[in-house]
């Protein structure tokens, strides 16, 4: 049963240049699911839309975000507002950001939960603390009293983890969660943003740019290109065998430690005039 | 005994730690590098590897002497530049260049392409800089109407190739790369590793390439440094290392990339 | 590469038109004035007083924005006093900016000893309260053009070392500043060359922010009658004449004040627009 369902979205600049074309997409309750893709793919962009935080200068000028059966672009503002709220979180990028730094962790867990929820502070506090354990963090309570400068990197990424399942949402969009993080503290991360996944039954839209870590965190990935779906596939069979010539290149550009002379392909300009044609295609096409 | 570029003892570097700066007086330091000896022989390409905080892009900046260490020795060529004053250290400083990590920050946005690589060039008082930037843009795989281009009508990987461009027209005997490959696309990032590799060569650089990605440094390097907090916890030939990590630090290390491969099994 | 970021295009700055369509009018004005004002902005004519602007009725047509109470025309008295306010703008303004700005760019850049002297300098003279200062230098310097000028700087500096410098310090983590090291440029080299145009476009922002409040400044010495001379005019000297009678000629007081008006806010919005012209990356 699929929980969200993306279809012919498609999101302007104010100017009218396309920076997602029709792009339709789905992922099933508890599943996860990879959204890949190089810079300016518009991959980041597919998860703003589905939170209704785009841009200023971007316009989503036509498509279906259907969470559940219901299309969030024909709710009224403000019970489209309670909806993503209610059952969609995030897990930002940048945990160094992400908190206010001038605010207590503790506070900035519970928020959500008081404000948009109506619980009452002290339930959200027991709450915050519960999950700040089930995220293995030692001593909730001496966590949730500090700032966020007094923690580490990994530390900050495990409380916005926490913090991103409080409400119990059915559908996370994590956007390149540790791309900031050592590898070693990615491997952490990763784990752990997997184990919460499956223990809450949560459906996740995760955004990468690393196939390595795509393999490591999903079971089907969509492949994107210039805001453009390329491929998409389950994960077995794209580290198998690639469907598309893009998405073979990009497999083999991608640098993998274990092969000492495996050489790295850079991804070819024939391939790249390819898929740039195809979007153009495309573009004759969306005009007509 | 091979030739040696670099020999470095007991390298000490610290920075002032505002975070625990008392109301009055001066800053508490804390300590960054403690204590590093190594030597970086003609040809080899280095890696030197860590997390975040452990040192090394420090290491790397001491080395060019872009900040000046507390204590400890470094001979370049025989020279000792440890503690040379900027006026010393400018006749030397077109033996050792720098790629830098964000080219958009390290190519001064106000000046073109050809300016920009030309620069070095004329502080340095070379002749016939028109050819020589030229022919660092051939070397680099791009054309040379690229000079008239600044830099924020460039592509990352083609800003990239420029600060390469820069570094390698003047000749330098070393070429200090720090992680310049962490802000690009991997379909750039193979393209700049493939044209580093070639340089390295054609032109019998010494390269020390500072990166936080194995894979990378083990695709381009001979040798590797792995940091940690400060210290050097590991210094072995790359197949070594990858065939038989010895410190406890590089196995997590390794243990801990993600290869592109669903079978691999994270413990 | 496909990157639809690239294609956010600037509309042209509108205000950049208007602003400098106001100060090359200003300007004209000024060099002018001789030869384009109807009357000698000092010859009274007592039975013209408080003419009214042509417009109103009662209005003489040869008096096109009205007269005074000792029936000078406001129009001739603005066109002059428009030569002193540009002068005023354009002289301080810039000796302003220089000394501000080359002291804040060693403070930022070089810092050390030198960063420790100008920014307690800084901080005492910002201590001190401008308008105060300003008076109190004039009633030491006497009255004149050049006390006047010389007070904006002395009060004014600091605002553009404070700005410089914080500026120029951000540039200078930079990494095209630890590249120009590398290449073997000198510190001051790399001061002039390399940090000074990336601060140009603040610079510039604020030369003409301190152009408008130089205006400004000069009008509130006029207006407490610090300025020049009283019998030269001065668009705050008639301000002040204008507002003891502004009951009975409200022209008095509001042509020079709208003049005013216009003239500092052309300064700021071409300001900013110049600012947003030198940025190559908006360009």
């Amino acid at each position: 049963m699929s929980y969200l369902t993306i279809k012919d979205l498609t999101v302007r600049l104010k100017n009218g240049v396309p920076l997602l074309r029709k792009v339709s997409l789905e992922v099933k309750s508890g599943e996860v699911r990879a959204l890949v893709g190089e810079s300016g793919a518009g991959k980041s962009m597919i998860g703003k839309a589905v939170l209704g935080i785009l841009p200023r200068a971007a316009k989503l000028t036509g498509g279906e975000i259907l969470l559940d059966g219901e299309d969030l672009l024909t709710l009224p503002p403000k019970a489209r507002r309670a909806k993503i709220g209610a059952k969609v979180a995030l897990i930002p990028q940048d945990p160094l950001t992400a908190l206010n730094p001038s605010r207590r962790v503790g506070p900035q867990i519970t928020d959500r939960l008081v404000d948009i929820l109506g619980w009452k502070r002290k339930q959200a506090e027991d709450r915050a603390a519960e999950l700040l354990d089930e995220v293995h963090i030692q001593s909730p309570e001496r966590v949730m009293r500090s700032y966020p400068h007094e923690l580490s990197g990994g530390m900050r990424q495990r409380i916005l983890i926490a913090s991103a399942f409080a409400a119990e949402p059915k559908l996370i969009i994590a956007d390149e969660p540790t791309t900031a993080l050592d590898v070693t503290v990615q491997k952490q991360i990763l784990k752990l943003i997997r184990e919460m996944q499956e223990r809450h039954d949560t459906a996740l839209l995760f955004v990468t740019h690393d196939l390595g870590v795509v393999s490591k965190i999903s079971q089907s990935l969509t492949v994107l290109y210039a805001g453009m779906v390329i491929e998409e596939t389950d994960v077995r069979t794209f580290f198998a065998e690639p469907g598309h010539a893009y998405s073979r290149a990009l497999l083999a550009a991608t640098p993998k430690y274990t092969d000492p002379d495996g050489s790295l392909m850079p991804v070819p300009d024939s391939i790249i005039s390819q898929v740039e044609q195809q979007v153009a295609a495309f573009d004759a096409q969306l005009k007509r | 005994m091979s030739d040696l570029i670099y020999r470095v003892k007991d390298l000490k570097v610290s920075f002032p730690d505002l975070a625990h700066k008392p109301l009055f007086g001066a800053a508490p330091r804390t300590s960054v590098l403690k204590g590093l000896t190594f030597d970086v022989a003609r040809g080899d390409v280095l890696g030197i590897v860590g997390g975040s905080g452990s040192g090394k892009s420090t290491l790397g900046r001491a080395m060019i002497r872009l900040l000046r260490p507390d204590s400890g020795s470094i001979l370049f060529e025989g020279t000792e530049i440890a503690q040379l004053g900027e006026d010393d250290l400018r006749p030397l400083r077109k033996r050792f260049q720098m790629i830098f990590q964000d080219p958009m920050s390290s190519l001064n946005p106000r000046r073109r392409v050809g300016g920009i690589i030309a620069g070095p060039l004329r502080l340095q008082g070379f002749d016939d800089i028109p050819r020589r930037v030229d022919d660092a843009l051939e070397m680099v795989g791009l054309p040379k109407s690229f000079s008239e281009r600044y830099p924020h009508e460039l592509s990352g990987g083609q800003r990239q190739r420029v600060g390469i461009a820069r570094a390698i027209a003047l000749k330098p005997d070393f070429i200090l790369a720090d992680e310049i490959v962490s802000g690009l696309d991997v379909s750039s990032q193979a393209q700049v590793l493939n044209l580093l590799e070639q340089l390295v060569r054609d032109l019998g650089l010494t390269l020390a390439f500072v990166s936080h990605d194995l894979s990378v440094i083990r695709r381009l390097c001979s040798r590797i440094l792995v940091m940690h907090h400060g210290e050097i916890v590991e210094n072995a030939a790359t197949a070594d290392l990858f065939a038989n990590p010895q410190a406890e630090y590089t196995r997590t290390l390794l243990d801990a990339i993600p290869l592109p491969d669903p079978d691999q099994v994270w413990a | 590469m496909h990157d639809a970021r690239g294609q956010i295009r600037r509309l042209p700055g509108l205000r950049l038109w208007l602003s400098g369509g106001w100060l090359l009018l200003l300007v004209l004005a000024a060099v002018f004035a001789p030869m384009i004002s109807p009357h000698d902005p000092l010859e009274q004519d007592l039975f013209a007083a408080r003419l009214p602007p042509f417009w109103q009725q009662g209005a003489d047509p040869a008096y096109l924005l009205g007269t005074d109470s000792l029936g000078r025309d406001l129009l001739s008295r603005m066109l002059y006093g428009a030569r002193l306010a540009l002068t005023v703008a354009l002289v301080a303004g810039t000796l302003t900016c220089l000394v501000g700005a080359t002291l804040g760019l060693i403070a930022g850049y070089f810092r050390g000893w030198a960063d420790l002297v100008i920014s307690r300098l800084v901080d005492i003279w910002m201590a001190f309260p401008p308008v105060l200062f300003a008076i109190l230098l004039i009633a030491v310097l006497g009255t004149g053009l050049t006390s006047i000028i010389v007070a904006i700087v002395v009060i004014d500096w600091t605002r553009f070392s404070r700005v410089v410098r914080a500026e120029a310090m951000s540039q200078g983590a930079m990494d095209y500043v630890a590249s120009a090291q590398v290449a073997g440029r000198s510190r001051l080299g790399i001061a002039l060359a390399e940090i000074l145009p990336n601060v140009l476009p603040t610079i510039v922002a604020l030369l003409t922010l301190e152009m408008g409040i130089a205006v400004i400044v000069e009008a509130i010495l006029s207006f407490v009658n610090l300025s020049i001379s009283t019998d030269q005019p001065t668009w705050g000297g008639m301000i002040a004449e204008g507002r003891t009678s502004i009951y009975q000629a409200w022209w008095v007081l509001v042509f020079p004040l709208v003049a005013l008006f216009l003239t500092v806010l052309s300064f700021s919005q071409l300001g900013e627009g110049l600012k947003d012209y030198f940025d190559p990356v908006l360009r």
